[in-house]
């Protein structure tokens, strides 16, 4: 589903060409679940960004579901951003002013969904995820593992094929982690793509395929199953 | 996404920062409120005028002896001559011209008045029994001047209120005797209470028989001759006509100005429309501050809100959507604040008709028209760099925050 072939990402730091990925060649499948780690700097973040078509490729080709996303203009991108990708952010990313229920709202309001059916749907997430008694609570009313299921409601409510998640667990303590980890685990299930970069190599080795990245390269590919 | 969600969105980050957002309504409401309060003001003393002038009589053309030559010095001038006078019997002439409806030959004079023990200087004009029709004058008690042979000098006198009530006291006064220099007068009306027009006061006034007010004051020469056309479309043959009589009358000279009230009127209308105009540009200034402070303050949402539009694009909200959203706040912010400024405005307005009630202020549709465009306008037009910058930033650095 998605595939990425000889994709590199550089930048340009004052005067200097600095890669921050280079050659990759990935592939990923509906229903995969994949962590990426690696120190620092290694480039985990801008390949989640490049998935996430947050960012481009300097050069190389990103195919998602068969079509070639890597000259979409702006609004193609923010379309296949809307259907297709959810986002969840190591620091959750909630619309202060708004409400628990408003921010799982907000890609339904911006996708254009009447009404009517964005209450349905909201309601549905709020229950799934166990946040009816909070639903009209501000961001700053609500616990950090409370914010984070308000996240990954939101990431879900526009029923993505890829979720990803960057460091999820980063403002978590052990056991919150370990909620939202089961979370994320159970969208695996329902043939969501799941690619998560994590610094913690308990959390990064749940996952079926393990990314190891350094200097802008997957060094190694290990697996539960492969 | 849709408009409705777009007008909450943004009322909702309206919301979100209250002070701020009170701050520049209040800015745009103080601008919407001065142009309404200045034009009101403006156009309330062009009103004014306009009044005062109709309240000296309708399609009125007004004659006074001499001319004021704009080339060079006449030749009588330098002779030391003063001006041909203006007959009883030139005014009497002006009649003939089909176009002039009726005339009141007007000569004025002050003189010592007095009753018994009282006595002031008053100002007396002398005038015929058609100056009450001619000034719009109406009377409070008896009757005006009678209506007859205009050589003839009846003692008979007019008194205005404020000259009744100082003379008189409680008692009407009507049929009793008073003095006018050494001559005695019988009081046969007192005029209406009308107050100022025009820096006249006819309550503090004696009117008595044109002819009398020539013996009294020992001339044969007019004041003014007020002179009505018969229509508004008349006034100028009536002029032209009251020109050519004159000229005819004074062996073909022409030395009298005829002026008329509309072009008086006409004038002063141009001057104080042009003074409206000034003040309410002047306010209108104010409004374009207020849009520099939407667009500064736009400008710094757009920069404490980066992550929430990092956010957005990443909820797959494109650039066009994010632009929108600024519109839509900049758009709402001056929408409420011309609606506040404009009850503000009008409260203003009911404020100072109360203070002077005089004046008969009210702001002109224009102008309402004007302050909401120009509010509206400005808000628009300083929230396109903000909204602009909010849109193309990289969602990427957005969402770091930087």
């Amino acid at each position: 589903m998605i595939q990425f072939e000889q994709v590199s990402r550089s930048f340009t730091v004052g005067d200097q060409q600095v890669a921050a990925l280079r050659d990759i060649n990935l592939s990923i499948a509906a229903g995969d679940y994949v962590s990426i780690m690696g120190p620092s700097g290694s480039g985990k973040s801008t390949l989640l960004n490049l998935i996430g078509l947050l960012d481009r490729p300097s050069s190389g080709i990103y195919k998602l579901d068969g079509g070639n996303v890597t000259d979409l203009d702006d609004k193609q991108q923010a379309r296949v951003r809307s259907e297709k990708i959810g986002f969840v952010f190591q620091s959750f990313h909630l619309v202060p002013r708004l409400t628990a229920r408003m921010n799982i709202e907000l890609p339904l309001i911006l996708a254009g969904i009447p009404p009517a059916e964005r209450k349905i749907r909201v309601t549905e997430l709020l229950e799934n995820y166990g946040l009816n008694d909070r639903a009209d609570h501000r961001p700053d009313q609500l616990s950090g593992g409370q914010r984070q299921r308000v996240a990954i409601a939101r990431a879900t409510s526009m029923h993505p094929a890829v979720l990803l998640a960057d460091e999820p667990t980063g403002n978590l303590d052990q056991t919150t982690g370990k909620e939202v980890i089961n979370l994320l685990e159970q969208l695996v299930e329902q043939k969501v793509a799941l690619i998560m970069v994590t610094h913690d190599p308990a959390i990064g080795g749940r996952a079926k395929r393990q990314l190891h990245m350094v200097d802008g390269q997957i060094v190694s590919e290990t697996g539960l199953t492969a | 996404m849709k408009l409705l969600d777009v007008v909450q969105f943004a009322s909702g980050s309206l919301r979100g920062s209250r002070s701020r957002t009170l701050l520049m309504i209040l800015a745009m409401s103080i601008g919407v409120a001065s142009v309404v309060v200045l034009t009101a003001l403006g156009e309330g003393a062009r009103r004014y005028v306009v009044n005062q002038f109709s309240s000296l009589g309708t399609n009125l053309i007004i004659v006074f002896p001499g001319r004021t030559e704009t080339a060079g010095i006449g030749p009588g001038m330098l002779l030391g001559q003063i001006p041909r006078e203006l007959s009883l019997d030139d005014a009497q002439a002006l009649l003939r011209s089909p176009a002039i409806r009726r005339i009141a030959p007007l000569t004025i004079g002050t003189s010592q008045i007095s009753q018994n023990a009282l006595n002031r200087e008053v100002v007396v004009l002398g005038s015929t029994a058609e100056m009450l029709k001619v000034r719009h004058m109406s009377m409070g008690l008896g009757q005006f001047l009678p209506a007859g042979d205009v050589h003839s000098s009846e003692s008979v006198c007019v008194l205005g209120s404020k000259i009744r009530r100082e003379l008189f006291g409680d008692d009407s006064g009507i049929g009793s005797w008073v003095r006018l220099g050494d001559r005695r007068f019988r009081v046969i009306g007192v005029l209406a209470n009308q107050g100022e027009s025009m820096g006249f006061n006819t309550d503090e006034i004696v009117i008595i028989p044109v002819a009398s007010a020539h013996l009294l004051f020992n001339t044969s020469g007019l004041f003014r001759i007020l002179v009505e056309a018969k229509s508004r479309d008349t006034i100028e043959p009536a002029k032209r006509d009251a020109e050519q009589i004159l000229t005819e009358r004074h062996h073909g000279e022409r030395d009298v100005t005829v002026i008329t009230q509309d072009a008086v009127l006409a004038t002063f209308d141009r001057i104080l429309r042009a003074l409206t105009l000034a003040v309410g540009g002047i306010a209108a200034i104010s409004l374009a501050v207020a849009g520099v402070l939407i667009m500064n303050v736009m400008l710094i949402a757009v920069s404490q809100r980066v992550k929430e539009i990092g956010l957005l694009k990443a909820l797959g909200a494109p650039a066009a959507q994010i632009r929108k959203l600024f519109f839509a706040e900049a758009v709402l912010l001056s929408g409420i604040g011309s609606v506040a400024g404009l009850i503000l405005g009008q409260a203003g307005v009911l404020v100072i008709a109360k203070l002077y009630p005089a004046l008969p202020v009210s702001a002109p549709w224009w102008a309402v028209l004007a302050a909401i465009a120009t509010s509206l306008g400005t808000g628009i037009l300083f929230s396109v760099w903000p909204a602009r910058r909010a849109a193309l930033l990289d969602p990427v650095t957005a969402l770091a925050g930087r």
